[in-house]
């Protein structure tokens, strides 16, 4: 890291390092949720450095619900190409048949069939024994509760009245067989930790996080960006060009974007420190009731 | 609640700004604490009070807080600052607090993660994972209440885990009257229970949670009260760490071989610190080497100190695994097979002596049992109790005894060198947590023996890769054909080889052990050291033993480093062994003559995982040696 004095962020930096080395220590079979968003970038920059000079020893897998970003696909693309990694890609390919979308199904039953279902596919197919997610401990009530080394069922599931005590950085990481472990290297840090690293490392990004004017609709006080044709516009409903950026990135059809300026690294963490609102709060799924998170991650999402 | 007054900046910040934001940002130091006590003496309501104080809840937060009320969820009408950080929506429907909730924020003196653990008994495990990993802790205590057992059972635990410097916050004091007294009967209380304790710093702050007295704002209700507001002390206690100070520790976590050109360790120093052009020494085996490179991606460092994940490549070529530390060749850390630990206990299932547990310390894995609980400790009057087992939530001082030399400084001195967990060989669960005391007896500060002719020496002489192949299956399924016959094989080519047949064991090594369920586990144990002797001697030894449970076959795994062992599972269905019958035990079995018996009236545990399935129902002894050889072969030990 460039600036020496940045001792918080190098620690946080060398407990991730810890945490991904301890993975490949213990199991035999660990994949890495890559989700393109800004604390993959960051996990996955993690990765290179925990293993350097060699490679990451596991394969990135996206889970595509088929309704990312365009600019998110090519994105990703690109970086596994630059760094040359491996990347598998798993769609539920039954969800695509019965061509499940968040218009005509609703976001529960979207997100259930088309991240929930397929993370669980993907998963099983190939016996991964650890998946490590790039979820944050301040994103949400629940994932504040959650453990580094996050135990789940042969099912998948999480029961977070159950979990394994955790104590220092002595990580127990036994599982039989179908069982298995997610695992959080980025617990405790901070939207601002993450941002201030992107910017003190120089980690690429999704462009769709600055600023710039883009097409978008108006829905229940949420911007959604018209990406591709497949939006379904209302009667009389006409896109937009707004100045916009994203907080957060995933399905676009339920992300929704903040009106700003900030079209460098400086100005969203400007835009960061003034903020009033949380960072969950343009993601359409989580709202749909209280509770929803933890409900989720019992039945095995991220 | 007060309403939120903010000074908004203009929206985005220049570069230079922002560098010296993260300059100051940079420069904060940080403070891991927690707040425990008991069950609804309003830590989760203080937490929520800093935060919300802090103007540190986002307003879609405090909405979401706001609707909770109208649904009643809330206490009484108003809002529930608790529901800030009880996240799991049993805890909001309890309104109790289940497991710790992690909370990040800084003020402009300090950054802060604070742990809200758990008050009710039930979850004392949780507690203690919150308290882990911290420096400081909030005890809290009802003001109508004062000092309760679970008050004194989580200042045992602080204690234990090594935290120096406590605030115990005396809540609710709206509900005494804000009575000086009461402060002071309870402070005094308090001071008697921890007079024997090694805090080094108590201080005692009366304060109000849910109205916020002398959290961040100075209480007007208690001006007889003149010491800091809760805050002032969080941002000034000083718990500064010697860890650099101290000698070099690193241990091993991984070893890096990206091809036959790296050879790297890699690993979080726990202590001191290290450059390129040091001497350190290997242990447990004792050799010297010295630091070549420290790697990073960031390119080599010329120094590297505590609490850095870095990969450190060495001048000499010698065996180094997981596990190993390298530490300061003056001022090395223990080694012992014998230690002394206070453990607390965190399952329901209660400890009992003898029985082997897994023992995880940093990066070492090791089986390890309680061979004498010395006492346990009542939280109440901190006497020493004498006592056979340890319940959930029990603490105990105990001798434990390793299946390996552990590698390990005190507890005291190093929380990551002295701090270790126990799991359930059966369960998985994490059971137990320990602190070491020191180490006993012979093996403390003599390491053992670094032998200058060792095992890959005397394999090399054999042109062999040393290894144990476990055979595992039913009785009668041609465990012992196959593994006879794959010796003869080995042999007439020259390999060197040593067969360890269970019943013949059970002659001679173990004739003293009969069929009650620790003597099983004492057998095989026995032939796994054993079998790990020969395997250093260089030599492919295979091991014939029904070994049914999957606990036992891991116990024996987990003594040989990895690639060294194979399980090799004997499949033969149950109808085609009892078929077979070759020394009519079925038979016995089947007519109650023998009891226990694998497959009859006691489970076979198949393997999970195993290296090799043999199918010994379907194919004869012949085709499955060769399936053996080739099998070796591809994995190089031939
Ligand atoms: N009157 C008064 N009530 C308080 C104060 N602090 C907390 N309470 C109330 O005490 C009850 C318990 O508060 P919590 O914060 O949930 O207690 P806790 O210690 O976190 O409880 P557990 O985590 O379950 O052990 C709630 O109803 C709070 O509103 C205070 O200073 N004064
Ligand atoms: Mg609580």
């Amino acid at each position: 890291m460039k600036t020496t004095a940045s001792s918080y962020l190098r620690q946080l930096e060398a407990e991730s390092i810890h945490i991904l080395r301890e993975v490949v220590a213990e199991f035999t079979n660990p994949v890495m949720l890559y989700s393109i968003g800004k604390d993959s970038a960051v996990m996955l920059h993690l990765a290179m450095k925990a293993f350097h000079p060699a490679k990451p020893p596991f394969p990135l897998l996206h889970v595509d619900t088929t309704w990312k970003f365009r600019e998110m696909i090519t994105f990703r693309d690109e970086t596994v190409k630059r760094l040359g990694l491996d990347l598998m890609v798993h769609v539920n390919e039954e969800g695509v048949r019965e061509k499940i979308s968040p218009f005509t199904h609703g976001s529960a039953l979207y997100t259930d069939v088309m991240k929930t279902q397929a993370l669980k596919q993907a998963l099983d197919a190939h016996g991964f024994d650890a998946a490590f997610g790039g979820a944050r401990r301040d994103e949400e009530g629940s994932r504040a509760k959650e453990r580094v080394f996050s135990f789940r069922s042969e099912a998948h599931g999480w029961d977070p009245k159950n979990q394994r005590p955790e104590l220092w950085h002595n990580y127990n990481t036994r599982v039989r067989k179908g069982e298995s472990i997610r695992v959080f290297p980025l617990s405790n840090w901070t939207e601002l930790d993450i941002w201030s690293y992107i910017h003190l490392e120089e980690i690429p990004i999704v462009p769709l996080y600055f600023a710039a004017t883009r097409p978008v609709v108006e829905r229940d006080g949420v911007l959604i960006m018209v990406d591709d044709e497949r939006l379904p516009l209302d009667k009389g409903e006409k896109p937009e060009m707004r100045q916009v950026r994203f907080r957060t990135l995933g399905c676009y059809p339920l992300t929704g974007a903040i009106d700003s300026e900030a079209n460098s690294l400086p100005g969203i963490i400007g835009e960061l420190m003034a903020t009033r609102l949380s960072e969950r709060q343009g993601r359409v799924i989580d709202r749909d009731q209280a509770g929803s998170m933890e409900r989720k991650k019992q039945e095995g999402y991220f | 609640m007060p309403k939120l007054t903010l000074v908004q900046p203009e929206s985005g910040l220049d570069s230079e700004a922002l560098e010296a934001m993260l300059a100051e940002e940079a420069n904060k130091d940080l403070l891991r604490f927690l707040t425990c006590g008991s069950v609804d003496d309003g830590k989760s309501t203080l937490i929520g009070r800093l935060l919300y104080d802090s103007q540190l809840v986002y307003d879609d937060q405090i909405a979401a807080l706001e609707s909770d009320v109208k649904k009643g969820k809330g206490a009484s009408g108003e809002v529930d600052l608790a529901m800030l950080v009880d996240g799991l929506q049993a805890e909001r429907e309890q309104g109790i607090t289940i497991d710790v909730a992690y909370r990040y924020f800084a003020s402009p003196k300090r950054k802060f993660i604070v742990a809200d653990t758990p008050g009710h008994e039930q979850y004392t495990r949780n507690m203690a994972t919150g308290a882990s990993n911290c420096d400081f802790a909030i005890l809290l205590v009802d003001a109508r209440k004062g000092v309760l057992t679970q008050t004194r059972r989580h200042c045992c635990i602080l204690n234990l885990l090594g935290i120096k410097k406590i605030a115990l916050a005396v809540n609710k004091m709206d509900l005494v009257n804000f009575s000086s007294d009461r402060f002071d009967e309870i402070v005094s209380d308090f001071e008697k229970f921890t007079k024997t304790l090694s805090f080094e710093e108590i201080v005692a702050i009366p304060v109000a949670a849910a109205t916020g007295d002398n959290i961040l704002n100075p209480s007007s209700h208690m001006r007889w009260y003149h010491g800091p507001t809760l805050m002032v002390h969080l941002e000034t206690v000083d718990v500064a760490s010697d860890r650099t100070l101290r000698p070099f520790r690193m241990p091993v976590q991984w070893v890096n071989r990206p091809d036959s050109d790296f050879r790297g360790f890699a690993g979080t120093i726990s202590g001191g610190e290290l450059r390129p052009g040091d001497e350190v020494i290997v242990l447990p085996a004792g050799k010297r080497t010295t630091i070549n490179r420290i790697v990073t991606y960031d390119g080599e460092l010329d120094v590297a100190c505590a609490g850095d994940a870095v990969t450190l490549t060495l001048a000499d070529e010698i065996d180094i695994s997981r596990g190993d530390v390298l530490a300061a060749p003056d001022a090395e850390a223990e080694v012992s097979d014998q230690i002394a630990a206070n453990v607390i206990w965190m399952d329901q299932n209660p400890m009992l002596p003898g029985r082997d547990y897994i023992l995880k310390l940093g990066n070492q894995t090791a089986t390890a049992s309680i061979s004498t609980l010395k006492y346990k400790l009542n939280v109440d009057n901190l006497e020493h109790q004498a006592g056979t087992t340890l319940e959930l939530n029990e603490v105990g001082y105990c001798n434990l005894s390793i299946s390996r030399a552990l590698v390990f400084d005190p507890y005291a001195r190093d929380r990551d060198m002295g701090g270790f967990i126990l799991i359930d060989r059966l369960t998985n669960a994490t059971v137990g947590a320990g602190m070491i005391e020191f180490g006993l007896r012979r093996a403390t500060n003599i390491h053992w023996q670094a032998l200058d002719i060792d095992k890959s020496v005397r394999a090399q002489m054999k042109a062999q890769k040393p290894c144990a192949l476990w055979f595992t299956g039913l009785s009668g399924s041609g465990k012992s054909t196959v593994a006879s016959l794959l010796e003869k094989q080995l042999h007439a080519r020259g390999q060197h080889t040593y067969l360890l047949d269970g019943d013949n064991v059970r002659h001679g090594l173990n004739k003293d052990l009969g069929f009650t369920d620790a003597d099983r586990v004492e057998n095989i144990r026995r032939v796994a050291e054993t079998a790990k002797l020969f395997v250093d001697a260089g030599l492919i030894v295979m091991v014939s033993f029904i070994s049914p449970f999957r606990s036992e076959r891991r116990m024996a795994r987990d003594l040989f480093q990895e690639n060294e062992f194979l399980e090799v599972f004997v499949d033969a269905p149950l109808e085609v062994c009892e078929q077979r019958d070759p020394k009519g035990l079925y038979k016995k079995a089947r007519a109650g003559e023998i009891k226990n018996f694998t497959g009859i009236d006691s489970a076979y545990e198949q393997p999970e995982r195993a290296d090799l399935r043999l199918e010994a129902g379907k194919r004869t002894p012949d085709e499955l040696v060769s399936e053996l050889i080739s099998s070796l072969e591809k994995r190089g030990f031939i």
